[in-house]
């Protein structure tokens, strides 16, 4: 279309039924005002012919044709849709891990990052998880709220978290038999600032409410007679 | 033998299907087997007796009641207070809370429970020093 639309406008002819609309082809030439746009157009319709193209180089014939044709992939359109973050997470729910490393640790959910993952703290005073991602599906949803107005999680995303990529050291022969100089890996110091940074407010928030802090220390787990499908978190 | 008779105006509780823990009174009998029900917030209907356990609380009413006049029964023979100070009434509520518990919650009752076996272990051990060396 030459022209675009900001928005898309109204029809002027309402439906009567579906499929019968209320004025007839002349009443909405007249009402759609084509008789004005004749007018200021010398009694015709303004025309739009097509832009003169470029000049397009002659193709050549390929060099090559295969001995039999070959298949092109079907295409293929599709966008996948952000994950849908469930409606009990909240910023500032308290979440219980259920898989990994920290496995029944309860924490602190902070955002949903562009990859979906779930971006959570501790705090690491507290219970030793750092600014870490999480899956939403190894992940319970408790009801408990922790104030998250006082955090500022805007400079987190996946990129921050990615594995830093390390030089290929070429190995020279002799070198098998030396035992590798591994370094122990460090965390920057920027990445330990970012951590107390994001937990100092929390963790203020947390003390303020009564037992969160011995709560958010604890881990989880089930004891004999809870029911998991009969619990409510 | 029996104390809790099947009769116009005893209040029973719902302990199965659709309404259960439901509070009901029984204003008529249909057969053998089966009661018409009415409760403040429930529609008029029937239901098996099997389906209902009956309550030491008894109203004083007519065979089948209107709404207004069955209510204003209730609230004289006070039945909402006497079931939830009746042990049986009491011991549901807990039930119902215990069970709506949060994860927060259950934390925190853990807590207190060891606060409160502490202090009697202290009490305890404190008792017998007195005992052993006085």
């Amino acid at each position: 279309m030459a022209a675009k639309r900001k928005a898309p406008v109204k029809t002027r002819n309402p439906d009567l039924i579906r499929g019968v609309g209320k004025y007839s082809r002349s009443k909405m030439y007249h009402k759609r005002g084509l008789w004005a746009i004749k007018a200021k157009h010398g009694g015709v319709f303004p025309r739009h012919d097509p832009k003169p193209k470029a000049p397009v180089a002659p193709e050549k014939a390929p060099k090559f044709y295969p001995a039999e044709d070959v298949k092109k992939p079907l295409l293929n359109k599709r966008k996948p849709k952000p994950t849908k973050l469930r409606a009990s997470i909240t910023p500032g729910t308290v979440l219980i891990l259920l898989a990994g490393r920290f496995m029944g640790k309860r924490v602190v959910f902070l955002k949903q990052l562009t990859s979906g993952l779930l971006l959570v703290t501790g705090p690491f005073k507290i219970n030793g998880v750092p600014l870490r991602r999480v899956n939403q599906s190894y992940v319970i949803a408790t009801s408990t709220k922790v104030d998250i107005s006082g955090v500022n999680v805007e400079k987190f995303d996946d990129k921050y978290f990615a594995k830093e990529v390390e030089k290929k050291k070429k190995k020279g022969q002799g070198e098998f038999f030396e035992a590798e100089k591994e370094d122990k890996k460090t965390l920057p110091d920027e990445k330990k600032e970012d951590q107390k940074a994001v937990d100092a407010s929390l963790i203020k928030s947390i003390e303020g409410v009564a037992d969160l802090k011995a709560y958010l220390a604890a881990r989880f787990s089930l004891k004999s007679g809870m029911k998991p499908h009969e619990l409510v978190f | 033998p029996f104390k809790r008779y099947v009769e116009i105006g005893r209040v029973a509780l719902v302990n199965y299907g659709k309404d259960y823990g439901k509070l009901v009174v029984i204003v008529d009998v249909v057969d053998q087997n089966r009661a018409l029900l009415d409760a403040p917030d429930t529609v008029r209907s029937q239901m098996n007796f099997k389906r209902l356990t009956l309550t030491d609380i008894k109203i004083d009413i007519n065979r089948v009641p209107k709404k207004k006049t069955l209510i204003d029964a209730m609230e004289k023979a006070d039945v909402k207070n006497k079931w939830e100070n009746s042990s049986w009434g009491r011991k549901l509520i807990v039930q119902k809370r215990r069970a709506s518990l949060n994860d927060f919650d259950r934390f925190k009752l853990m807590l207190a429970k060891i606060k409160v076996s502490r202090s009697f272990i202290y009490f305890s051990i404190l008792h017998h020093f007195r005992a052993i060396f006085s």
